[in-house]
């Protein structure tokens, strides 16, 4: 039993770990406020041939994060920081969710 | 590249959640043979590091600008499968949370931002890689010019669902000629991210990115037990 026990001991993944999450708040909740506010690739294209003639309200439009700013912070540095933190804390939860159920078990199954 | 609703029709938004649901399907059995106890956060944590560096969007041109889309990364990270994964978790929290990405997108959006971008990258990684020479900057190399192509790529099939489904009446050359320059542009950014990430992951631990195994596997066979 317990064949599959192949896992390399070559240190943990807390200090990669760490640093990308850290990596990921300063990129979200400081640096995006310098990002530029140009229209990005489509949204230029859409608007300069008129594909977005026909655009829709979204239907998330009143979400207290819509645009990632949040809703009643006045300074746009502290809407827009929160909100990308908020946003890598909720991105965190769900990948971190789905990779932890669908992950391989540490038992013999034969691959 | 996030498309907002009411840019394709109906029926072809409702094909394209068909083709997006069935990839994830595929992704999320394929992601097992991927994952394990010590990936498994680490995929969690490239979804959040997408999403960050979604959000610093970079001047293209005159009055544009373009942001990672990160399929390239995120497969070269932490396998294909899961790659495809990782961006699908961003474009829903994009689309439910932030108003980013039509929610009756969500399916074209996945489509080309997750699915075509990853399996594009993948396959050109996975080529340049064994003509490459083997080592760091190899695969830095590869990973750069995968992600480079990956972001036309999904221009180009933005512009294959659009002339199914575009609830408007432009020209396709027009769109693809225009889409595909400036998201070239764009892909030049995709590239230097993608490379400075995957360099920097490869630089201190290659054991924990799926593209560079082939870097260690002279080191595991010596550790190899029976």
């Amino acid at each position: 039993m317990a064949a599959v026990t192949d896992t390399p001991k070559r240190g943990g993944i807390r200090p990669l770990w760490i640093a990308g999450l850290i990596a990921a708040l300063v990129l979200a909740g400081f640096v995006s406020y310098y990002a530029s506010a140009s229209p990005d690739g489509l949204e230029k294209v859409a608007a300069d041939h008129g594909i977005d003639k026909r655009t829709e309200d979204h239907a998330a439009k009143d979400s207290p994060l819509a645009d990632y700013q949040t809703k009643d912070v006045g300074d746009a540095r502290l809407s827009g920081g929160l909100a990308g933190v908020i946003g890598v804390g909720a991105t965190l939860a769900l990948g971190t969710g789905v990779f932890w159920v669908v992950r391989r078990r540490p038992r013999a199954d034969e691959g | 590249m996030h498309v907002p609703d009411g840019f394709i029709d109906a029926p072809v938004s409702v094909a394209a959640g068909a083709v997006a649901a069935a990839a994830v399907a595929v992704s999320l059995r394929g992601a097992r043979r991927e994952l394990d106890e010590r990936t498994a956060p680490l995929a969690g944590l490239v979804s959040a590091f997408i999403f960050a560096v979604q959000m610093l969007n970079f001047p293209v041109a005159a009055g544009t600008s373009g942001h990672l889309l990160g399929g390239a990364l995120a497969a070269i990270l932490v396998g294909p499968y899961t790659g495809v994964l990782c961006v699908s978790v961003v474009l829903l929290i994009q689309g439910v949370l932030f108003a980013d990405g039509g929610l009756t997108a969500l399916g074209v959006n996945i489509t080309d931002m997750a699915i075509v971008t990853v399996v594009v990258a993948y396959a050109l990684f996975r080529a340049l890689v064994k003509v490459l020479p083997n080592g760091r900057g190899g695969v830095t190399s590869a990973a750069f010019v995968a992600a480079l192509v990956s972001v036309p790529a999904a221009a180009v099939a933005f512009t294959g669902i659009y002339a199914l489904g575009g609830t408007t009446d432009v020209a396709l050359g027009k769109v693809f000629t225009a889409m595909v320059g400036v998201h070239v542009l764009i892909g030049i950014g995709e590239a230097v991210i993608t490379a400075a990430t995957v360099g920097a992951v490869i630089a201190v631990r290659p054991d924990l990115v799926h593209g560079a195994r082939d870097l260690r596997r002279p080191l595991e066979l010596k550790e190899a037990t029976v």
